[in-house]
């Protein structure tokens, strides 16, 4: 075999453990939930075999879904604007604070070794009508009675952008990293000012850090179902719950694949669109 | 244009000092080189004159001005830096630019003039390329165009060339002087590269461990070296104990154990003040390797015994025992070197060496 002949072959050898993972766990049964949303489930409980498109009609017609879907989008996008408003400054600190670089990641890592559900659960201990914030205000006899804080959209965003925030930070700390300090210097030195030089060279050099956190935190955020499910109300739902609802608790496998594949079909969209301007290794980047 | 004077200037790091007290007057228009090994302080200097670090205790003066307290981006100095540091998301117009849009320069004027710098760095049509476009050679040519286009009043170039390879680097070196010249820009340049620093500079000034041993034009500092350090930081010299036997106004005269008696030249001398302890610089250059047994007109003469040959082509390396001394001589050849333990005699002129004072 010549050289260049094993060159080629030498990536599928490597890649083909992952591709078979990834073609036995994720491929196949996407096609499963594909043929499902086909099928029709009767009034007597049971699915019926066959090509319906009944499931994809009721989706993609009822208002019902298509409001909660745009709830969904609207959620997604405030909570990736308030992890980038929050991210970028945390993410330029770290990356430019000199010795304890190393501490202050682990510090951004601390929160992955808690299991996001309790994450998610530890705001009921602390915005709960008997949690620490309303304990402490009465104490302090700010009020009276305890607030009603929890189970609104608010809470929904506010839990979204706790598990998000860790994201957007290290995926613009990986961007403002591997920019190089002097150009700064060199900015400065030609006669911009510290903010000057910030909007001319290291902002715009770090936008595809914020891009992959942005799409990360959008694409998570639009998918998660226990995040409103916990500090939600009844009218938060998002459009995952509506999958969860459908599957779990209705037993409507055919919906429910119906419904997956169009919020997968809309993420889906979005990375693609994503990909086609700022390309995907730079997510990588940041993932690794 | 303007002068540069740094005034007492110290820089510590926490405990550690890196510059200890400096005074340094760089004239107008003049070319001067920050020479010395890699961390005695000359990137700190540089950085201090540019304003990019605070000193700890002095002043520098930009012009005759007092500049401690001025920001780095009203100093305008036009600084290249080892890695060139272009902006990358810019074209290399746009990285020329840059600077002119922080002056009033009316946007109208500012194509001409970064095509003016564009030709003046022999780079005419490369405005609408991307940085990494660019080989490093001409990267560094951006650069400068960049830091030239501002008309700095003072020019800081910190080991600007040695990113490049050797022939590269001297190419730039012919044109970076050119471009000075030209342009008659005050510069501070910093380098460890003993040619470098001896082709292009007006003035070098050799630092160790934060010092400065020794302020002067190349041939000074090349041919008096003020001490043992810059005799051997500026190529390879012979430094051995003699004792002065008498200063005075026409000269001096060292014993050495080696060679005898050395009459040296006043301007050869001045770092001994009279009879006592002393020290003789010999360049490996002006040490002559003959054939045993040689009398050459007006030079000293020892026998000795070759004891390593580093043959260069055009010169040649030896390591020569003389008595239980071992000393260095590089010589230009003609055909072929001595070989490895041939008896020879060294020589030189007393007019070549020169004296050190102490031990
Ligand atoms: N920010 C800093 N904190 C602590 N020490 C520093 C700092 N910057 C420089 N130093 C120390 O100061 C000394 C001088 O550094 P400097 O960068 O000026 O050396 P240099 O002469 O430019 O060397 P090189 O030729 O390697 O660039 C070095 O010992 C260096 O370790
Ligand atoms: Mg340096």
């Amino acid at each position: 075999m010549s050289v260049e002949a094993r060159e080629k072959r030498q990536p599928w050898i490597l890649l083909s453990p992952a591709l078979t993972a990834i073609t036995l766990l994720l491929f196949i049964p996407l096609l499963f939930i594909l043929v499902y949303s086909f099928w029709l489930r009767t009034a007597t409980g049971a699915d019926e075999v066959g090509f319906y498109l009944d499931n994809w009609r009721e989706a993609l017609t009822d208002a019902f879904y298509r409001d909660i879907l745009l709830h969904t989008l609207k959620v997604a996008a405030i909570t990736t604007v308030v992890c980038a408003v929050l991210g970028y400054p945390a993410a330029y600190f770290i990356a430019r604070s000199k010795g304890n670089k190393p501490v202050l990641l682990l510090l951004l890592m601390l929160p992955f070794w808690i299991s996001y559900i309790i994450r998610t659960m530890s705001w009921i201990n602390i915005l709960g009508v008997s949690g620490a914030l309303n304990t402490f205000l009465l104490w302090v006899g700010i009020i009276n009675e305890p607030m009603q804080m929890l189970y609104n959209e608010a809470t929904v965003i506010l839990g979204l952008v706790h598990f998000l925030l860790p994201f957007m930070v290290l995926n613009v700390f990986v961007s403002l990293d591997g920019i190089d300090e002097t150009l700064e210097d060199a900015a400065n030195s030609l006669g911009a000012t510290r903010w000057q030089s910030f909007l001319q060279v290291t902002l715009p050099l770090s936008l595809p850090g914020l891009a992959a956190g942005g799409l990360l935190c959008f694409v998570l955020g639009a998918g998660t179902y226990i995040t409103p499910l916990v500090l939600g109300g009844t009218s938060d739902a998002m459009f995952a719950n509506l999958v969860f609802e459908a599957i779990i608790t209705q037993l409507n496998w055919p919906l429910g694949s119906a419904l997956s594949l169009m919020l997968l079909a809309v993420l889906g969209a979005l990375v693609m669109i994503y990909n086609r301007y700022l390309g995907m290794a730079q997510l990588m980047k940041g993932l690794g | 244009m303007s002068s540069v004077t740094l005034n007492n200037i110290v820089k510590r790091f926490g405990s550690f000092t890196a510059v200890h007290r400096t005074d340094l007057e760089i004239p107008e228009g003049a070319f001067l080189t920050l020479l010395g090994p890699s961390g005695c302080g000359k990137t700190t200097n540089l950085r201090m004159i540019a304003g990019l670090l605070d000193p700890t205790e002095g002043e520098i003066l930009i012009g005759g001005r007092r500049v401690n307290d001025v920001p780095i981006h009203k100093r305008n100095l036009g600084i290249v830096f080892q890695n060139y540091a272009l902006f990358p998301h810019k074209t290399v117009a746009e990285n020329i630019a840059f600077g002119l849009k922080y002056r009033d320069v009316p946007s109208g004027d500012i194509p001409g003039k970064v095509q003016a710098a564009l030709d003046l760095v022999q780079l005419p049509d490369v405005g609408h390329r991307y940085p990494k476009e660019l080989s490093g050679g001409q990267q560094q040519r951006i650069a400068l165009a960049r830091a030239i286009v501002i008309e700095p009043d003072v020019l800081l170039l910190d080991e600007p060339l040695s990113a490049l390879d050797a022939n590269l680097r001297e190419d730039m070196r012919v044109e970076l002087k050119r471009i000075q010249d030209q342009i008659g820009v005050t510069t501070v340049f910093v380098t460890h590269d003993q040619s470098e620093a001896l082709a292009m500079s007006d003035q070098i000034v050799v630092m160790s461990a934060g010092r400065i041993e020794q302020v002067g034009a190349p041939q000074e500092v090349y041919n008096n070296p003020a001490s043992e350090f810059v005799a051997n930081f500026l190529g390879a010299s012979n430094v051995f104990p003699a004792e002065c036997l008498e200063a005075g106004p026409s000269g001096a005269v060292l014993q050495t154990a080696l060679f005898g008696k050395v009459p040296l030249p006043v301007e050869k001398s001045m770092r001994v003040a009279g009879a006592g302890p002393a020290k003789l610089v010999l360049r490996a250059e002006k040490l002559q390797v003959m054939k045993a047994g040689a009398t050459p007109e007006g030079m000293i003469t020892a026998p000795a015994t070759v004891e390593t040959v580093d043959y260069q082509g055009q010169t040649v390396r030896y390591f020569v025992r003389v008595g239980d001394t071992q000393l260095q001589a590089i010589n230009m050849i003609d055909g072929y070197p001595f070989s490895k333990g041939s008896a020879v005699t060294v020589a030189f002129r007393p007019r070549d060496g020169s004296a050190l004072a102490g031990r």
